[in-house]
């Protein structure tokens, strides 16, 4: 699939089309449970995503990046990993690491500011959040250098913006896992947007997945709000991978539907008219039709569902909103596994001001 | 058995990559050239190139490459191939290795070793001779090591990179030939965050670390009125204050030394921690003996701006005129 849809031949993926109807021939192969267990992170994803925005706007959960638009992009390439891969993320990936295993309420402990909201339960192969643009990218080849010189058969997947191709730690990790060979995906969500800048800001490029071919491996342009097509493409990077082929770079073709976050204002850069365009692509509408054609959905299987996320989102916002207040030790314990004298010394002077107000 | 500094790096690379195999060397020559100065000779034959990583010249790639690997499950040793071309890394350390326990409450870490060449006295081109071992020791989550014999190193090189934390370990290079002396052969560590008191003395205290050590000494040996005891500090972050300050209390004068730009150096913190710790035992302001706030200059006025035993002298000889 990678070999037949060449980004230097202006060739981008789509198996799942808007109407809900499949390229059969690519179609990949799912079990029924996966599929709808995928609605339901898709739909748990925007739902969770807005009502961030909503706590924000109400002063109970910082400034906080949106997903509107890019479940499917956060998803389908995540499908593709199994339980011991590593999956590195940026900030807007809610989807994929709900479907490693985050627990919700971390999810929103994190924006409302607390770093325990980064502790995730043991086993689950998820690095933190990271803010500096690009920056994780380099972490995702090392992770799989050691999983690979560990004798595990494990790969490391890192996802990224557009805007984060322009760094140069884009460069230097693609350059290295060439060259290194290593076992790793990576998966550049191209959302056209990196805050106000558009893509064409950011290279010259026709397009982000033919920088693969520069490095020395291969790269694919995939329909971003396909999940299939997204899955599909990633199954198969993840395979050449783990089979020793080395690294695939994947362009998710995707939109930004909401601002960059929430203290972001988009409708300076951008007009209503080509919100519309792409409000017709949506990635949840288009994989519930498919559903439907499948026979495996219905309205009536939708409302109980709508039901049971309304109520694991609240909890896990509840959990969030009660869970303790740092203490003090908190701050300073986690600087250095064993905590240097002087370190313990600002430490006490800290507290002993707290107890005097 | 004796050896200089390179030998004893390597002997110590070595012995830890045969202890445990999770350490794996990395960065810019280190393979099947042994690095530029050679620290890292024979280890590709003996180790392999799994384990022993000839990278694309790439800091930032080095770096945070080795940030990777240290959070599943590797130690890596990586080399800047000199401390002039680290800062293309820095923000993979400042803003992760430094910070990875903290973001992730203890979940993941960064047992990680940045080895570098640091300072000048080598005649080296530009970029080559830099000393700019503050921009490590001021983020919290790093640890700063400098070790100023073979001895030393080898002891604390094994302890960095047995370090459940990201240590910075930088090499004096002019020190890297220079000197050779009795290193035991067998494994051994010394503890990062200790200083030691090289010389005992009652008149004056001379803090140091690094490359500055052999002129300390050259200094001390020449000032046969003045009792001077000298420190070597070893480890800029987490730093031993309480030798210092017991040190200082005892001799009521003090004098660091630092090749690096005096404004903002590490010399600025020691004397505040002087301060902080011994104000009313001091006889003396605390003296800074370092480079002047310009660029490191190219060789041909270098002499100008590095630190000699001469200007160490002028430096104690003015705390005790105070």
């Amino acid at each position: 699939m990678v070999d037949e849809f060449d980004p230097l031949k202006g060739k981008r993926l789509q198996i799942l089309r808007e109407t809900g109807t499949v390229n059969k021939k690519l179609e990949p192969e799912i079990d029924d449970d996966t599929l709808i267990r995928a609605y339901r992170t898709l739909v748990l994803t925007r739902v969770s995503d807005d009502k961030a925005i909503k706590l924000q706007r109400q002063g109970r959960l910082g400034a906080y990046p949106p997903s509107i638009g890019q479940e499917a992009s956060q998803l389908g390439p995540t499908m593709a990993l199994e339980e011991n891969d590593w999956l590195v993320w940026a900030f807007r990936e809610w989807g994929a690491i709900t479907w490693k295993g985050v627990p919700l309420w971390r999810q929103f402990l994190y924006w409302m500011g607390n770093e325990e909201g980064n502790n995730y339960p043991e086993g689950i192969r998820v690095t933190p959040t990271a803010v500096p643009v690009g920056s994780q990218i380099l972490h995702a080849i090392g992770i799989s250098y050691a999983s690979r010189l560990r004798g595990e058969d494990s790969v490391a997947l890192v996802f990224f913006g557009d805007g984060g191709t322009s760094e140069g730690d884009f460069h230097e990790g693609l350059n290295m896992a060439g060259v290194l060979n290593t076992p790793t995906v990576f998966v550049c969500q191209n959302n056209q947007f990196a805050i106000s800048m558009r893509r064409e800001r950011q290279t010259a490029s026709p397009t982000i997945a033919q920088k693969a071919v520069a490095y020395g491996f291969k790269g694919i342009q995939v329909d971003g709000n396909d999940l299939l097509g997204l899955y599909a493409a990633t199954r198969e990077a993840v395979n050449r991978a783990r089979d020793g082929q080395g690294p695939t770079l994947i362009e998710s073709f995707t939109y930004r539907m909401g601002d960059h976050t929430t203290s972001d204002d988009a409708s300076r850069y951008r007009t209503k008219e080509e919100i519309e365009e792409w409000e017709k692509r949506d990635p949840i509408t288009r994989f519930k039709r498919y559903l439907i054609k499948r026979g495996l959905w219905d309205e009536a299987r939708e409302e109980g569902m709508m039901a049971e996320i309304q109520d694991e989102v609240e909890k896990a916002v509840n959990k969030a909103e009660s869970y303790h207040r740092p203490s003090i030790d908190d701050l300073f314990k986690h600087a250095y596994a064993d905590m240097p004298p002087e370190l313990r010394e600002q430490m006490e002077c800290l507290k002993q001001k707290e107890v005097k107000e | 058995m004796k050896m200089n500094m390179v030998s004893a790096i390597n002997l110590c690379l070595a012995q830890e990559m045969e202890r445990d195999e999770t350490v794996v060397v990395m960065g810019e020559d280190v393979g099947v050239d042994g690095g530029v100065f050679r620290v890292t000779e024979g280890l590709l034959d003996r180790f392999g190139k799994d384990r022993v990583i000839d990278t694309p010249l790439s800091e930032a790639g080095i770096t945070g490459t080795a940030i990777g690997m240290a959070m599943n499950g590797l130690r890596p040793v990586a080399e800047m191939q000199f401390m002039g071309f680290s800062y293309l890394s820095l923000n993979q350390m400042i803003c992760h290795a430094a910070r990875m326990r903290n973001r992730t409450r203890g979940r993941l870490t960064v047992p990680m070793v940045l080895r570098m060449p640091y300072g000048g006295g080598v005649k080296a081109l530009e970029h080559h001779s830099e000393s700019t071992e503050i921009l490590y020791a001021h983020f919290p989550g790093l640890k700063v090591v400098i070790p100023s014999s073979p001895r030393q190193a080898k002891g604390l090189l094994a302890s960095s990179i047995r370090d459940p934390d990201p240590v910075v370990f930088l090499e004096p290079k002019r020190s890297y030939r220079l000197i050779k002396e009795e290193v035991p052969a067998e494994e051994y560590t010394i503890p990062i965050g200790k200083a030691r008191v090289t010389y005992e003395g009652d008149d004056v205290t001379v803090v140091g670390w690094g490359a500055m050590m052999p002129l300390i000494e050259a200094a001390r040996k020449q000032l046969e009125d003045i009792s001077v005891e000298v420190i070597d500090l070893r480890t800029l972050t987490p730093m031993d204050s309480v030798t210092v300050v017991n040190s200082v209390r005892k001799t009521g004068r003090a004098v660091v030394v630092h090749e690096a730009p005096r404004s903002f150096g590490a010399g600025a913190e020691i004397s505040a921690r002087i301060m902080e710790g011994a104000i009313l035992h001091l006889e003396a302001p605390v003296e800074r003996v370092t480079a002047p706030d310009i660029t490191v200059p190219l060789p041909r006025s270098e002499e100008y701006y590095y630190i000699s035993p001469d200007r160490i002298m002028r430096g104690i000889a003015k705390v005790m005129e105070f």
